[in-house]
């Protein structure tokens, strides 16, 4: 019964979007996956071609935290699940971005 | 292929225990009060191993020019000490008290994953015997808790000594892995407790009626959590440069070392909190109940308990004024150092809040609350003077630093975990501890502590450097340093009168009731000790201090509730719900014995061993899988299934 | 509805607990890897005169990249297969995920040994190479760690202890986040340590 229940509240908070989504829908996380990392590749070697770093280490950085993003959503279905599962997350990746990012600036200047 | 559920009983090596009776019982358990119970027990050995180390210390130190330990056994005594203490002594204490009080406090049959918390327990206990076990392969541990990489390619000792080679870095393997083995039990411990806390807590217990204990727990938790992995991956790459010819801290290819310093300090200030933070909910629990008032500000002091966790992440450069960060990074540690002692203060405000015109009862966990909260404040204003840059340097590695953090290690978190020890023996053991012993107890420790570490704030500001095996006559340090041993034994005389109530006491005490203390928080509420199941009713939580508004009217001077005017009293018979408990398991044991097996194989650089080791723990691992939490009962199995 | 959920104790959040126990172990493995990574980025210009990040072979990591990728979609068709009580396509998926990671495990290893014996570059050549081989080993560690869980549950589904009824539904979907991370931990790996030029960081 719970169940139910808590499928209707997801529901509620997550408007159109239905957990678990279909499988059709996992084939096409997967192909915008595949060509973000052909798009990824495509950039490496337009770089060694001598495409400005200035887009190509941008490029490759967004692109990469956009699979990070959609992986973490869709596979890990965190869009679908409770905020609080989020926030352990969330704290964790704030901790190793500011923490490292601070070291790394310190050791290298 | 579909197998009875019977039948899984028998797979894998053992029979899967189903009894809880002797010492099979106790090895098998998954029983959070009984876990709690060794821990105490495991870490009160270790923490007299290391105080035995410290008696060894002190005694060389007591006059200039001693002949007690040479130098090489005095840095491998006060590198042992330290590790000890802090890693297999006051963390386990710490985990002790979690492990027994958490699911009690916030209303919860145990915590969520009973076996990762045997786990916890035996991972701790197998990484103190494989660090003590490094004296079998050419000493213990010498340079120090801290470390600091690439020490071991040092070379010969000033003094002389030239130690074979490969035993320097064997060593620093012993350092590398207890310490990580130590750090794996933590981090099972964090994610469980916070798991328990966040998703077991009773019906009504709302985070703002949490007992502060608790949420000490929970933010204690957060911290290993994230502190943990820190000096996990700097441990690793210590391993990988002592025993595998690594560069991370290697100058000579690359190396950095002041990255050592950063990683090792990044987790180690959070671990100083996670060391105090402990001792902290535990007065917040006490002070109340003896003052017969409830805490004062307890959103304040709850809330600064978490911004003390999250400051603790910001701080860490603070012990490496000295390295030669530059001005600028100085200057922010500085000021965030300084910022910490903010929400710290609001906490002893608080405290003296609850004390002020309470009617105050002077019973031995009382006493060592209020010795908390005194001793406490003189090593937070020492440290307040490690904050200012300038002072810093002066003071660097000097007694005045050793003096600073006794005071808030050994009067903060052991003053408030003996006092805790004392506030709940009633409820663990079911008997009163000697009240008298335990007095001669506080106040014996009392003077010794202050005796021993006093003085060496004084010895600090004239300059004696720490971690020197001795000094030369006429330098005016004489007289304190034998002041500071005499002090160092009376804290050994006093542990032991301690250790001598604890055993007497379970014994032969007399018969407590279930709320000896008229105490406030729900733990009181079930039988002392607690049934396996702590209770037979869940307690219904309506109010913060639960117990005391079940016991006492809400007027400016409480009266008793009538008896029988509170509905809610869950005593009676059990209900007839069958109550479900985790079974006991072998694997949290057998994983946890094959951690230090491979930790041997690579200190004797033997693969085989490592393999084995590994290949016991996967097994374990996966047999551990295969098991239920809780095996099926006839009953459940003649259940109808739901559609 | 399987006993195992049947008896589950109601929770504060509504979450499982070993669901929310996974989330915050993996926050806590974000810790642990971004150490690694940060000490690999202030450390790749320090060659020692060995060989740098030129040696990494592209294309090959590319396609092996891309296999792990896909044994996340695996991953999550195994979930779904358990979710819609369908034990056949759970086992299958379950095994070309395993399958997957056994290949990249391979391709990996195939890669060191390239870089040992080709280039020279061994794990005491220089602080660049230590890290590197010590940060892919550690998520190399993982990844098999991840491949015997995978094992387990497949072994599971024929003991009954992972049912069509639903029971043992958690465990697949806590194996799936474990999996799904040593993902993401990867698809960071592959743009820092191999995609991004390293003399232009520098």
């Amino acid at each position: 019964m719970t169940d139910t229940h808590d499928a209707q509240q997801e529901q509620d908070q997550q408007g159109q979007h239905q957990y678990p989504p279909s499988t059709g829908e996992y084939w096409q996380i997967a192909a915008i996956l595949a060509v973000l990392t052909a798009v990824e590749i495509g950039l490496y070697y337009a770089g060694q071609a001598g495409m400005a770093a200035s887009v190509t280490i941008p490029g490759l950085i967004i692109l990469t935290i956009l699979k990070f993003v959609l992986v973490v959503l869709w596979f890990m279905h965190l869009r679908f699940d409770r905020p609080v599962l989020n926030r352990l997350f969330i704290i964790g990746l704030i901790f190793a971005g500011v923490l490292y990012g601070i070291v790394a600036l310190i050791t290298l200047t | 292929m579909s197998a009875v559920d019977d039948q899984q009983r028998r797979t894998g090596l053992f029979q899967r225990p189903s009894s809880t009776a002797g010492i099979k019982g106790w090895l098998t358990t998954t029983d959070h009060k009984r876990i709690g119970i060794m821990y105490f027990v495991a870490a009160m050995i270790f923490f007299m191993a290391a105080g035995i180390e410290a008696l060894l210390l002190r005694l060389q130190l007591a006059t200039p020019e001693a002949q007690v330990l040479d130098s090489d056994v005095y840095s491998q005594m006060f590198t042992m000490h330290g590790v000890t203490m802090i890693f297999f002594a006051v963390m386990p204490l710490s985990a002790a008290f979690f492990n027994y009080l958490l699911p009690l406090l916030i209303g919860a049959r145990d915590v969520a994953f009973p076996r990762l918390n045997a786990l916890s327990l035996w991972v701790f206990v197998s990484g103190g015997i494989f660090l003590y076990s490094a004296v079998f392969f050419g000493g213990y541990p010498d340079t120090s808790w801290v470390n600091y990489a690439p020490i071991q390619e040092v070379g010969a000792d000033p003094a002389g000594y030239t130690l074979e080679g490969g035993v320097q870095s064997n060593r620093m393997l012993f350092y590398s892995l207890s310490i990580q083995i130590a750090g794996i039990a933590s981090l099972a411990s964090a994610v469980n407790f916070i798991t328990t806390t966040l998703n077991m807590r009773a019906p009504g217990m709302t985070f703002m009626r949490m007992p502060v204990f608790a949420w000490m727990t929970l933010v204690v938790s957060f911290l290993m959590l994230f502190a943990m992995p820190i000096i996990g991956v700097a441990l690793w790459q210590l391993m990988f440069d002592a025993g595998y010819g690594g560069n991370f801290f290697r100058p000579g290819a690359g190396g950095e070392p002041i990255l050592w310093q950063h990683l090792f300090w990044l987790f180690g200030h959070p671990e100083v909190y996670i060391l105090i933070l402990p001792a902290f909910g535990i007065v917040s629990e006490i002070l109340p109940t003896f003052s017969r008032k409830p805490l004062f500000g307890y959103a304040a002091v709850v809330f600064s308990g978490v911004a003390i966790g999250f400051l603790g992440f910001g701080v860490w450069a603070h012990h490496m004024f000295t390295s030669g960060l530059g001005p600028v990074a100085n200057a922010a540690f500085g000021l965030t150092t300084m910022f910490i002692a903010v929400p710290t203060g609001i906490k002893i405000f608080n405290w003296l809040g609850t004390i002020w015109f309470g009617s105050l009862r002077y019973r031995v966990p009382m006493l060592f609350s209020i010795g908390l909260v005194a001793m406490f404040t003189i090593g937070g204003l020492s440290g307040v003077t490690h904050a200012i840059v300038p002072h810093n340097a002066q003071q660097h590695e000097t007694y005045y630093v050793v003096a600073h953090f006794h005071y808030v290690l050994f009067g903060g978190s052991v003053f408030g975990l003996f006092a805790g020890t004392y506030y709940w023996f009633p409820k663990v053991f079911g008997r009163m501890y000697n009240e008298r012993l335990g007095q001669a107890h506080f106040w014996i420790q009392l003077i010794g502590f202050n005796l021993a570490f006093g003085p060496q704030h004084i010895l600090g500001l004239e300059g004696m450097p720490r971690r020197y095996y001795t000094y030369p006559p006429g330098m005016g340090w004489d007289l304190w340093n034998l002041v500071s041993t005499i002090g160092g034994f009376l804290i050994a005389l006093a542990v032991l009168l301690f250790v001598i109530n604890l055993v007497w006491s379970a014994r032969k005490g007399p018969e407590a009731p279930s709320d000896p203390w008229d105490a406030r928080t729900v733990e009181w509420l079930t039988s002392s000790p607690p049934p396996q199941h702590n209770w037979d009713v869940v307690p219904t939580i309506s109010a913060r201090d639960e117990l005391w508004h079940r016991k006492y009217t809400d007027e400016e001077i409480p009266r008793p509730v009538p008896a029988g005017a509170s509905s809610d009293h869950e005593q009676g018979e059990a209900d007839s719900e069958h109550i479900h408990l985790p079974d006991p398991s072998w694997w949290p044991l057998v994983l946890a014995i094959g951690l230090p097996v491979a930790s041997w194989g690579v200190v004797m650089d033997s693969w085989p061993v490592i393999g084995g080791g590994i290949a016991l723990m996967l097994f374990a691992g996966v047999a551990w899988g295969n098991e239920p939490v809780t095996e099926p009962e006839p009953d459940d199995v003649a259940e109808p299934v739901e559609p | 509805m399987a006993t195992e959920t049947a008896h589950a104790p109601q929770t504060n959040f509504n979450v499982s607990n070993e669901k929310m126990g996974m989330w915050a172990f993996l926050g806590s493995e974000l810790l642990f890897f971004g150490a690694f990574i940060t000490v690999y980025l202030v450390y790749v210009p320090r060659t020692a005169d060995g060989p740098g990040p030129e040696v990494f072979d592209i294309p090959f990591t590319s396609v092996s990249t891309f296999i792990l990728l896909m044994s996340s979609l695996a991953m999550v068709l195994a979930l779904a297969g358990m979710q819609d009580g369908d034990l056949r396509r759970f086992r299958t998926w379950t095994l070309a995920t395993a399958l997957m990671g056994l290949v990249f495990l391979g391709g990996q290893l195939y890669e060191f040994t390239l870089f040992v014996q080709q280039d020279g570059l061994g794990l005491t050549t220089s602080a660049f190479s230590t890290s590197f081989y010590v940060l892919t080993s550690f998520h190399k560690v993982h990844v098999a760690v991840g491949v015997l869980m995978l094992g387990t549950l497949w072994f599971m589904s024929f003991t009954g202890r992972i049912r069509a009824d639903g029971q043992g539904t958690n465990a697949v979907e806590n194996v799936g986040l474990y999996w799904h991370f040593v993902d993401i931990i990867w698809i960071i790996i592959f743009t820092v340590v191999y995609l991004i030029p390293v003399d232009l960081v520098t």
